[in-house]
């Protein structure tokens, strides 16, 4: 029995310990927010918050999760999170919205580690998320106008 | 107007797809996964009774393992660390942070756990991601890639480039540390460096028992 914390509450789990995260968030808990992309952390659309930092959730086995604190698209909130949430808003970031829920997990993520970032800073911090829509730009531009946001 | 946007937009998207699909990036791991247990015992070195000549033959031996790709694909000369058998450019294309770690929102720990995980329904060819519980680059002084045995040998000895280690410290280091000691067991579809960990500390003792020469 695998025991961890998933967006503020006591969740268990008791399948196959070798079963990924991400079929235990979507399959098991119905958090389809978070998504399948490639499999193998390439990708970055499964991308949650595990004890505080990014974590591809394909490639990360329940069994290693036991006593941690997993927070998914669904549960995640804060000053960073709403100013994300607002500046992807504003400017329409997402096209097809398929990577969104991973970019947005990582861009808060950077947010809560360098809130002032950089181009680079946010370069480096986006580099695993890809996007077929090519939004990186509007990403970027909301990301620095999320910072900015929280600076005011 | 509006029809020759759409018509570049969509070409645009177009040729974007096709260079992702032609790109030369890599999943897959090493293809060949030979039996690589060729690493020679310290002892077998006794014959040679010159003891600088025997001080470099152990370390030359010792290099086996300290220029295998699994090892100086984590000590890499630039920012970005190497990846597979063939030491392509690590992908994602990540970089190397403060202390080796990554970068905020994009640490070694993203994806690298603290052991080697089996990937689950996927391609043959790609089996595991690896995992240690100090997961991180090399410092870039003690970057190792491009550089021949004998300047890696001497910056081995160099405490500006080596942590500060005493030589003594260093046979610690590559006889016992645990992510040294990944090399041994670096996860399904990963060719391991040659021999034992113990066999290589046991080189890395007699190098230094011998003077520590290096070659030229």
């Amino acid at each position: 029995m695998i025991t961890f914390k998933l967006n503020g509450q006591e969740r268990t789990f008791d399948g196959d310990p070798d079963t990924p995260l991400l079929w235990v968030l979507r399959d098991f808990e119905k958090l389809t927010g978070t998504k399948y992309g490639c499999g193998i952390a390439q990708c970055g659309a499964c991308t949650v918050h595990l004890d505080g930092t990014t974590r591809r959730s394909c490639i990360t086995p329940i069994a290693t999760v036991e006593g941690s604190e997993v927070v998914t698209i669904e549960g995640i909130e804060g000053k960073e999170a709403e100013a994300i949430q607002k500046a992807w808003v504003a400017i329409d970031v997402p096209q097809c919205g398929y990577c969104q829920s991973g970019q947005i997990m990582s861009a808060v993520s950077l947010l809560q580690m360098t809130p002032k970032p950089t181009d680079d800073d946010i370069d480096g911090a986006m580099v695993g998320n890809i996007c077929r829509c090519a939004t990186y730009h509007r990403i970027r531009q909301a990301i620095h106008n999320a910072a900015d946001t929280m600076e005011g | 107007m509006i029809r020759n946007i759409t018509f570049t937009s969509i070409s645009v998207c177009l040729v974007l797809n096709a260079v992702i699909a032609v790109s030369n990036i890599s999943f897959a791991q090493d293809k060949v996964v030979p039996v690589s247990a060729d690493l020679k015992p310290a002892s077998t070195f006794q014959s040679i009774s010159n003891e600088k000549q025997r001080s470099v033959a152990l370390f030359e031996e010792a290099g086996k393992v300290i220029q295998h790709p699994r090892c100086v694909n984590c000590h890499p000369a630039t920012d970005r660390p190497l990846q597979n058998i063939s030491m392509h450019p690590h992908q994602p294309p990540v970089t190397r942070g403060e202390g080796g770690m990554g970068v905020p929102g994009m640490m070694c720990t993203t994806c690298h756990s603290s052991e080697n995980v089996t990937v689950i329904g996927q391609a043959e060819t790609l089996k595991s991601i690896p995992g240690n519980p100090n997961w991180h680059l090399a410092p870039i002084e003690m970057a190792w890639e491009g550089k021949s045995l004998g300047a890696i040998c001497t910056q081995i000895k160099d405490p500006q480039r080596n942590g500060g280690k005493s030589l003594d410290e260093i046979v610690e280091h590559m006889a016992h540390d645990d992510l040294v000691g990944w090399g041994w067991k670096p996860g399904e579809g990963r060719e391991p460096v040659p021999g034992t960990q113990e066999a290589f500390g046991e080189l890395i003792k007699a190098w230094v028992q011998t003077g520590a020469a290096c070659p030229l």
